[in-house]
């Protein structure tokens, strides 16, 4: 039986046939589409290195079945910076040492832009912390992680801000 | 992970049709299913997709001043729907103590009331589970227990239930709507959860291919929305299964309880409804007297399954310091770590 989806991908519509249902997110992302940003950790919702964003939210790419993603559009950390100019998010990341070996960045980035989006934590560092707990990083380079998010945070307040005046 | 056949019904009836042939089993989120079908814990042959069923993502406030609430509304939005967070507050704080905020933003109201238990045993295909396969043997009694329930248990079986969310639903009297072959009935959440028994591989009183539609909130539930908590004690702060947690409620009039509300989570294969130490409040004024016996009394019938007499007592304690910060007053903001009992009530000590 083969299942007919479509997905919009960092804003790139995709046709795909699926031969065989049991393709997760994760999978059709690295495997079907290459976009390799996004990685397989724990393949069982406990790691946060899928982290995706499916229409605004972030969530775990491992534990969602493609096929149920039918007609949803898909950020991946491929589909946030703007040519060579990083994402606030990314360069915050990058200034504050929000990692090292690099492996949980990916989902680290995309949770930060859902959490920011989704407002609850402010500039609170333990809410930060509290909201990004979906995200292992084995490298434990926490604390960089809250600060990036934090000034990330700060930086795209202002840019909307200024786009607004 | 086994072959399925996926099946994306557009109604309810279509979906319990669908369902009504063996090896089916519904799909939302599937931030359990999906785990769970990866350890081949669940083998499914059909899939039921209930993700795009319509008219079942809604939060509502009835004529009679409850609440009802769509099968599919995500955690997360269910938490923070001003609405519900302000009639049930420990409803929205045990459901953002659970999981992570990528789970929560996925998994829904429906396939919360139908976690599986964390149990070891029962995700290690390799050892023995009556829950997983009736008859085996349970592997979790006399092996690493210390997690495992302490009220309600058999010697079937001594896992406990997961959930968080079902902990403040039981304490307010929820109600589940479901939907199967036979129409539409509702099941008080008292008695949507099993105890093992000799049968622990059955869970809830869903029957074959039944659906759950909704959940409702009776209008005396947001009595208590103004001395009301969850607290959840677990190994690490966040994202972490209960040990041991309480959802409580007081209505409180004139300085005495008039009603309380209490049931423990991570304790038993269901939330467990402290209705002896409930009636033992009612009356009393509130204060640490009245709340340590009310402790004792839901502990009462207590015995350990294995290695795990210390959750009696910290059952006991959590108890406690729910109700004290509960009688302290509702916080007026989501606390930074929901549920967490490391945050104090004025006069409260740590280690009391």
């Amino acid at each position: 039986m083969t299942l007919s989806i479509s997905l919009t991908v960092n804003g790139e519509p995709h046709d795909i046939a699926l031969d065989d249902p049991r393709v997760t997110l994760l999978d059709l992302l690295r495997e079907r589409l290459h976009l390799t940003g996004t990685k397989k950790g724990c393949d069982r919702g406990q790691c946060g290195a899928c982290t995706v964003l499916i229409d605004g939210k972030r969530v775990n790419s491992c534990l969602s079945l493609a096929a149920s993603q039918d007609g949803a559009e898909i950020t991946t950390i491929e589909g946030i910076s703007s040519g060579d100019a990083l994402h606030p998010v990314q360069a915050a990341f990058v200034a504050h040492d929000g990692f090292q070996c690099g492996f949980c960045t990916p989902g680290q980035i995309m949770s930060a832009i859902g959490l920011i989006e989704e407002g609850h934590a402010g500039d609170d560092p333990e809410r930060v912390r509290e909201g990004m707990s979906g995200n292992l990083c084995r490298c434990a380079a926490y604390i960089g992680i809250t600060e990036a998010v934090l000034e990330a945070r700060r930086m795209l307040l202002e840019d909307r801000k200024e786009a607004a005046e | 992970m086994n072959r399925f056949d996926y099946i994306r019904p557009s109604s309810v009836s279509e979906a319990v049709a669908a369902a009504s042939e063996p090896g089916s089993a519904y799909l939302a989120a599937g931030t359990n299913l999906l785990d769970l079908m990866k350890g081949n814990v669940s083998r499914p042959s059909r899939l039921i997709d209930v993700t795009r069923l319509p008219g079942l993502d809604a939060i509502e406030a009835l004529p009679d001043g409850g609440m009802r609430i769509g099968a599919l509304v995500r955690n997360s939005d269910l938490a923070y729907d001003p609405g519900f967070a302000g009639a049930y507050p420990a409803v929205a704080e045990a459901l953002l103590s659970g999981a992570s905020a990528q789970l929560r933003n996925a998994a829904t109201v429906g396939g919360n009331l139908l976690q599986r238990t964390r149990c070891r045993y029962f995700y290690d295909t390799a050892s023995a589970c009556n829950k997983r396969e009736p008859g085996s043997g349970c592997d979790a009694l006399g092996g690493d227990n210390r997690s495992h329930a302490i009220l309600g248990w058999s010697k079937a079986c001594i896992a406990t239930h997961p959930s968080d969310f079902c902990v403040p639903l039981a304490a307010l009297d929820a109600v589940v709507e479901v939907e199967g072959r036979a129409g539409r009935r509702d099941i008080p959440i008292g008695e949507f959860h099993e105890l093992p028994g000799d049968t622990p591989e059955r869970e809830s009183a869903l029957e074959t291919g039944e659906l759950v539609v909704a959940l409702r909130l009776p209008p005396e539930a947001s009595a208590f929305s103004r001395h009301s908590r969850y607290l959840k004690l677990r190994e690490r702060t966040s994202y972490a299964f209960a040990v041991a947690s309480a959802a409580v409620g007081l209505n409180v009039e004139g300085g005495k309880i008039r009603e309380a509300r209490i049931a423990l989570g991570g304790v038993a294969a269901k939330p467990w409804r402290a209705d002896a130490a409930e009636a033992a409040l009612a009356g009393a004024a509130p204060g640490e007297a009245a709340f340590a016996r009310a402790a004792e009394i839901a502990l009462a019938d207590a015995a350990p399954s294995g290695d795990n007499a210390h959750k009696i007592e910290l059952a006991r304690r959590i108890v406690k310091r729910a109700l004290l910060l509960a009688a302290a007053g509702t916080p007026e903001r989501m606390p930074a770590l929901p549920a967490s009992p490391f945050a104090l009530a004025p006069g409260v000590l740590t280690h009391g």
